[in-house]
């Protein structure tokens, strides 16, 4: 669209001004429709999941956390639902983060900015305290005219400001305390917090949380997205010709014209554009900008302008989306009469869907076969064998045995590497003196130090593969670990 | 440049800042006005943080800010509060006996952290870092101990050391029979020969089994004992085992018979608490080699 501009037209916006701008209010109109009805539907199941999540119990045994997710960070512990993930077992967070963020780019590549537009916790809350500012001082037009209004403030005024800031402030502070929650047992912790003994950081940070939900939704809304994310930015590498986005379909809307003087333009046979300049679609925008300029950095692409146009277009008779998800090739296509073609299977979404599958099937397998027993050696470097006084040969090894089960265990070590071997565990009096015996408490690990010792004659060489084989004498789990037995 | 500021660029209906490079001109996109007001107000902070914390440096030293912070003092109080976190730890250490600590998993771990940091620091020089040892100083780990490998006989050889000078230390030494002329040189060459045969080493060609077996029992048998099996009151060491702490080549030996030998154990007591003493001779005892 390279549209030429007279310089005559420009909006004082755009005039040799000052080195910095004042934030423009937005005021978007209430609007309905089936985009609408999407972005109600996301909003109350987004926040359904993040404020009631933390009440959501999962039964792990006497003793373990009752809570479904919870963030351990005392006991560096990670639970969700039947998974408990250890501080080691960080990488569960590496693909999880892989799979998120390839999900965006094949968004991205398939219908532009659906994080931006439905998912983003920016827009979520923005669009609630929105919404909370039409029921309590009206719509965009009552809005725009009691904030230019220069009458001295009636009382009926000041409380509608009042309320205003208060639901503000209630949805604020229950989003910090929904957030603390997740991180302690949260029943426990709203009793606590009720009754003040709750520790001061879970106040600190239901405090900071109130005042970033307060300061960003009610007040930073669109300026979020434009000046502080860096993700707008990014997108535009990710996206392609073919990805659907927001789109003015100029095709059909230009040239811009009156419903009346379009019905004598048709009556005669000539072409008119659908566009009304009715000005809906920037009236309910909730970034304050105008779809009809085409792609544009501040669209997060909320589909709002596309429920506010069909219902004008209906209004008037025409065909509903003038405004849809679209791309330039498309409206190229109709330009030239030949009928549009829609491409989600691309190399681009297949190697997406690719990746998502094949990080996602990964970690599912590993998830599946994660072992609740670990064993863990590291020989002992200095020194690295130790000649006793009848010439055998000792070499001692940090043992780390990890029980991740709810229950505590009892394991049995055996060494399995040079001829002869005798193994012993410091500080253990095992009944059983060649097979050491170990008691580990649940959900916890010890840390042994284990010596083997082997006559030198029956292991000549240097170096010899030991491997230790750790097994829940109850249950049979097995774990091991391989190492090697040094001579001097 | 000022004369093009304002100018239009058409394509983008925007008005540009006057810059230019190679013909492309710079758009004029003014900052948001909370990101200016944001931006004077970390000016405000970062000035408000040069009079609260230490800030800037001069010629010796630097500004303190009246806040008289450093994290020096930090530090101190951190380690002051490990101290008080340890503390009930340590004493419990203290209180409960030597076996009593192998036994109980956490009071181990504790004691052998705590050793290992204090070998690191005092005894590292001679036995080296993993209580190897070195020539002159014994290896830890092995089950070889001149003055008893029993928890109670490791703390006692900490507590007051080998000749070192100390009231209870162990004494008992290795005297020099060549120099003070109670053997001849062939007798000690005899005797050395003997010493070696005793655990299986070989011996020189010729050399009188008999004369050394005489030898050994006149002068060594009230230390090294019937045999030369060693005993741990003296510190007289096993000559049948396969260590040697100087080494068991015949010029060694020689060495060893003629000149005498008698390393130096510091004593510790009055250098290192005695809970610490008690982690060191759980840690050593720990190391593998104890009894």
């Amino acid at each position: 669209m390279n549209k030429t501009v007279n310089p005559n037209e420009l909006t004082s916006n755009d005039d040799n001004g000052p080195l910095y701008v004042a934030q423009k209010k937005v005021y978007p109109q209430s609007v309905s429709g089936t985009f609408r009805r999407i972005k109600w539907g996301l909003m109350a199941f987004c926040l359904g999941v993040y404020y009631f999540l933390p009440f959501v119990r999962w039964n792990r045994g006497i003793g373990a956390p009752s809570q479904a997710v919870l963030i351990d960070l005392p006991n560096s512990r990670f639970y969700f639902f039947f998974i408990e993930l250890w501080p080691q077992e960080v990488y569960y967070f590496t693909g999880l983060l892989i799979v998120a963020a390839v999900t965006l780019f094949l968004m991205n590549s398939v219908g532009g900015r659906i994080w931006c537009g439905y998912l983003c916790p920016q827009t979520v809350w923005t669009d609630l305290f929105y919404a909370v500012e039409r029921l309590v001082e009206g719509d965009r037009r009552e809005r725009m005219k009691k904030d230019k209004s220069s009458d001295p403030m009636r009382l009926e005024r000041i409380s509608e400001i009042v309320l205003k800031h208060s639901i503000w402030l209630l949805i604020a502070w229950w989003t910090g305390g929904a957030c603390v929650l997740y991180f302690s047992d949260a029943p426990t912790l709203v009793k606590q917090l009720v009754t003040f003994p709750a520790p001061m950081i879970a106040y600190v940070w239901i405090g900071i949380l109130t005042a970033t939900t307060y300061v960003l939704a009610g007040y930073m809304r669109e300026q979020v997205c434009t000046y502080m994310c860096p993700w707008p930015r990014i997108q535009a590498a990710l996206t392609d010709e073919w990805a659907l986005n927001v789109t003015y379909r100029y095709d059909r809307g230009e040239k811009r014209t009156s419903v009346k003087k379009a019905a004598e333009l048709r009556a005669l046979g000539e072409h008119a554009g659908d566009c009304v300049d009715c000005y809906q679609c920037v009236a309910v925008c909730p970034t304050g900008i105008d779809i009809r300029k085409g792609p544009q950095l501040e669209c997060i692409q909320c589909g709002l302008c596309i429920d506010a146009c069909d219902t004008v277009m209906t209004k008037i008779g025409r065909p509903k989306r003038l405004i849809g998800y679209d791309n330039d090739i498309n409206i190229q296509r109709r330009r030239d009469g030949k009928a549009p073609i829609y491409r989600i299977v691309r190399p681009r979404t297949v190697v997406y869907s690719a990746i998502i599958a094949a990080v996602g099937g990964i970690m599912l397998y590993v998830l599946a076969t994660r072992s609740l027993l670990d064993v863990n050696v590291l020989h002992d470097r200095n020194p690295v064998a130790v000649k006793l006084s009848d010439g055998s040969i000792r070499n001692a090894y940090t043992v780390r045995l990890l029980n991740k089960s709810g229950y505590d265990r009892v394991i049995a070590i055996d060494a399995d590497g040079p001829a002869n071997a005798t193994i012993h565990v410091v500080g253990i009096d095992s009944v059983t003196p060649d097979r050491p015996m170990i008691v580990i408490p649940r959900d916890s690990t010890s840390e042994l130090r284990l010596l083997v010792t082997a006559p030198a004659e029956s292991n000549p060489e240097k170096s010899i593969p030991v491997r230790f084989h750790v097994t829940d004498i109850g249950l049979g789990e097995a774990a091991s670990a391989t190492d090697n037995f040094v001579s001097p | 440049m000022t004369d093009h500021h304002g100018e239009f660029d058409s394509v983008s209906g925007r008005s540009t800042t006057g810059h230019e490079w190679d013909g492309i001109k710079e758009l004029n996109t003014p900052l948001p006005r909370w990101w200016v007001i944001t931006f004077y107000l970390t000016i405000v902070w970062a000035i408000g943080y040069w009079i609260v914390y230490p800030a800037w440096p001069l010629i010796s030293g630097n500004t303190r800010g009246v806040l008289g912070y450093s994290s020096r003092a930090d530090v101190a109080v951190e380690l002051a509060n490990l101290d008080k976190i340890r503390g009930d730890k340590m004493v419990a250490l203290g209180a409960a006996s030597l076996a009593d600590i192998e036994k109980d998993p956490a009071l181990l771990a504790l004691a052998r952290a705590k050793g290992k940091t204090v070998f690191g620091d005092n005894c590292a020089p001679c036995h080296g870092s993993g209580a190897a040892g070195a020539k002159g100083f014994p290896n830890l780990n092995d089950d070889d101990w001149l003055w008893g490998g029993t928890l109670d006989q490791i703390m006692q050889t900490i507590q007051y050391g080998a000749r070192s000078g100390h009231a209870k230390t162990h004494e008992g030494q290795m005297l020099a029979f060549g120099k003070d002329g109670v053997l001849k040189p062939d007798e000690i060459v005899t005797v050395a020969n003997y010493v070696r045969s005793l655990s299986g080493l070989p011996t020189r060609k010729g050399y009188d089994a008999a004369k050394g077996e005489t030898i050994f029992a006149d002068n060594c048998v009230a230390c090294h004992g019937d045999g030369g099996k060693g005993n741990p009151e003296l510190g007289a060491p096993n000559l049948t085992d396969k260590i040697w702490l100087y080494g068991s080549d015949e010029a060694i030996l020689i060495e060893t018979i003629s000149k005498g030998r008698a390393g130096v154990m510091p004593a510790w007591e009055g250098r290192l608490d005695p809970a610490t003493i008690k982690a060191m001779a759980v840690y050593v005892h720990s190391l593998g080699g104890g009894k």
